[in-house]
């Protein structure tokens, strides 16, 4: 684990061509780096945004799974040689 | 292969379409065509193919779409009852545009009616029967051999069309037992390629088969198209037989079986020196109109006998428009008219016609 | 970093027109996943229910054929006996199986027909607007239950999973649900085991997927899923029924 702090393992994309806004991700995010966005899309929902400042995201993609849309794509960093898995 | 094979009707049609190519039935038991499955069931191993008895004619008909639309040629047979239920798949098939073979052995109607024969599926096969604007290509043979070969036919019709096509007898037809001959049609058809079927195949882009278009523009288009295709068979695809009309004062309008005793009514007529005559529709639809509007010109008198309480005669009636007289003669129910009663009506018309 | 979810290629980039938070959208991707996963996209046949799914071929970049409601496993079976070699599935919801399309099932699965049905159980007719299904359950509000479902007007709600399962030709019976990432990695191990047993040709198999339907059930995607927990999955407990003894 890096100790810096503001390179975290994962990150997350929510795309607004697919997010419907239904916030099971939402729901289901286990540090709650995810909300409802206050503006409107051009699909007419308020989307879902991620908001990880403090880069706690773990890569564990509980909101991939649960998204009906397949809306986000989720993203972790590889592991460097030597590390332990 | 010119050796004769004693066979019921029903076993001829099934024989046919075995020698047609036909690899696949799906059916359901009904009298009086269940010979058609029973013989399908241990022929079609033989060469490979599928014999299928579905839990329904329901399920029948789905299958057929389901096989038809994986490009192979498919068939089933039912009779009235079955063919009702039907009709929904039928629609469906029509509106894919998927070839496939229907066999439809009339019975007794309404409702669960009889087991003998009857002609009164005459505007379900048709006028339509199933929902939507489509038509079927109806070939009614009129003998055990003439099944036959028009089964062999209905399999390149349909593939030619991309449409299904029915052959509509009746019990007599299927379970009279005569000397069958099988042969290849002499016309051997040219047919286009399925490049629209399901084929698990790989290297090309995904084909879908389909009937839902809620975009009532295209859906307009689709029926325009399907209707073009249907013109092209009207124009192509008249089938008929005259019988002795050169000189015939009264013409009798009769198809299938009907047909076959009005021959001997008609021997006997001559016999008594009258002149009459037959045109034998043979294929249903599309209904040979033509033919007898060019015989009003010089007939003044047409009768037409079916198994029904008056169907075919409003397409003989059409295709006269009004230029001739139209009598009707029908036994329903299961009755089958005998030559005798033929006879005597052609001697009543003929006696008032002076 | 590395993209670890992403995509499928199976399925296609067109937005789904389902409802926010409807199960569809999850079971489509499950299958496009396993579909990936086994390599069988080309040879794969979907055929599509008459319900809210009624025009998922526009989500699947697979063969597909659009059945008369109900008759899916009819189709299933005249495409499956042509082409042998192909991976043939259904997908349908609880009234085109369970209901117009309860003989269709009873005998694809009884004769053993090697295709795969994905049976999505939300309790209600979508599509119509709202309606009872065959497995609404019993005190369940909807619109042709307004008091809620009675038993002594409309009956019980069907166990598909437990019916199906006490025939021979059921080769894999199993019912799942898609209310929380855990149960979504559950439903994909069924579904993969599924199509895995049709290409092992080892028989029928039937994933029954319990949905939510937030729309029809009035409630929130949030509140939905724990329907699906508590309610749903209490009448339609979540058990593989029946698996090859070697699988």
């Amino acid at each position: 684990m890096e100790l810096s702090g503001w390179k975290g393992m994962g990150k997350i994309e929510i795309s607004e061509e697919f997010c419907k806004g239904c916030a099971l991700c939402v729901n289901f995010c286990p540090q709650k780096l995810i909300r409802i966005a206050n503006h409107v899309s051009k699909k007419g929902f308020h989307p879902a945004e991620f908001c990880d400042a403090r880069s706690k995201c773990s890569g564990c993609t509980l909101c991939a799974l649960i998204c009906p849309d397949v809306a986000i794509t989720v993203y972790r960093e590889k592991k460097a040689v030597g590390e332990k898995k | 292969m010119t050796e004769k094979r004693f066979m019921a009707g029903n076993e001829a049609i099934a024989e046919a379409a075995v020698q047609a190519g036909c690899r696949y039935y799906f059916g359901y038991p009904i009298t009086p065509q269940n010979e058609i499955g029973e013989y399908l069931s241990w022929r079609l191993p033989e060469v490979d193919g599928t014999f299928l008895q579905a839990e329904s004619e329901v399920a029948a008909i789905y299958m057929v779409f389901g096989a038809a639309g994986a490009g192979a040629r498919a068939m089933t047979s039912s009779s009235s009852p079955g063919v009702s239920l039907m009709q929904e798949g039928i629609s469906y098939i029509a509106a894919a545009e998927l070839p496939c073979v229907l066999v439809n052995m009339m019975r007794g109607g309404p409702g669960l009616g009889g087991i003998h024969p009857s002609q009164s599926d005459y505007f379900q096969a048709t006028k339509g029967g199933g929902h939507g604007d489509y038509h079927l290509l109806v070939l009614a043979p009129s003998t055990g051999q003439e099944a036959t070969s028009l089964t062999m036919l209905a399999f390149d019709l349909a593939d030619t069309y991309r449409n299904p096509v029915m052959i509509l007898g009746d019990g007599n037809i299927g379970q009279m037992m005569e000397p069958i001959e099988f042969k290849p049609l002499a016309r051997q058809a040219i047919l286009p390629k399925k490049d629209w079927a399901i084929t698990a195949e790989h290297g090309r882009p995904r084909r879908l088969i389909k009937t839902l278009y809620l975009d009532p523009a295209i859906l307009e288009k689709r029926n325009l198209e399907i209707a073009s295709k249907l013109r092209e068979a009207v124009k192509n695809e008249v089938r008929f037989e005259p019988y002795l009309v050169d000189d015939a004062k009264i013409v009798i309008a009769a198809y299938g079986t009907v047909a076959r005793i009005a021959k001997t009514a008609i021997k006997i007529l001559r016999e008594k020196g009258l002149k009459v005559g037959m045109l034998r529709p043979i294929s249903l639809y599309p209904f040979p109109y033509q033919a007898f509007a060019k015989l009003a010109e010089t007939v003044k008198h047409f009768l037409v006998v079916e198994m029904s309480m008056g169907q075919m005669v409003e397409d003989v009636k059409l295709g006269i428009c009004g230029k001739s007289q139209v009598h009707f003669y029908s036994r329903v129910g299961g009755m089958v008219p005998s030559y005798e009663e033929i006879v005597t009506e052609v001697e009543r018309i003929a006696k008032g016609a002076r | 970093m590395e993209a670890v979810f992403e995509r499928s290629k199976t399925l296609t980039r067109a937005s789904t027109h389902y409802c926010p938070g409807c199960g569809h959208g999850v079971i489509h991707r499950l299958i496009a996943e396993v579909i990936d996963e086994l390599g069988i996209r080309e040879k794969t046949v979907i055929i599509a229910p008459v319900g809210c799914a009624v025009l998922l071929y526009n989500y699947f970049d697979l063969d597909a054929y659009e059945a008369a409601h109900g008759r899916a496993p009819a189709i299933a079976t005249g495409c499956k006996r042509v082409h042998p070699e192909a991976i043939v599935f259904t997908y349908q919801g609880d009234g085109d199986l369970a209901a117009i399309g309860t003989a269709e099932i009873v005998h694809a699965a009884t004769r053993g027909e090697k295709i795969t049905a994905i049976f999505v159980n939300n309790a209600i007719y979508g599509m119509t607007g709202g309606q009872m299904a065959p497995t609404t359950l019993l005190g369940q509000k909807t619109t042709t239950t307004t008091a809620g479902r009675m038993q002594e007007r409309a009956g019980y709600p069907i166990r598909v999973c437990e019916m199906l399962a006490t025939l021979e030709g059921s080769a894999y019976i199993a019912r799942v649900s898609v209310s929380s990432p855990r149960n979504v990695i559950q439903a994909k191990k069924a579904i993969k085991k599924a199509f895995e047993i049709q290409i092992k040709r080892l028989g029928f198999s039937l994933v029954e997927v319990l949905s939510q339907c937030p729309t029809n059930w009035h409630m929130t995607p949030a509140e939905s899923i724990e329907w699906v927990d508590e309610k749903l999955a209490s009448y339609f407990p979540l058990v593989e029924f029946k698996a090859p003894k070697e699988a």
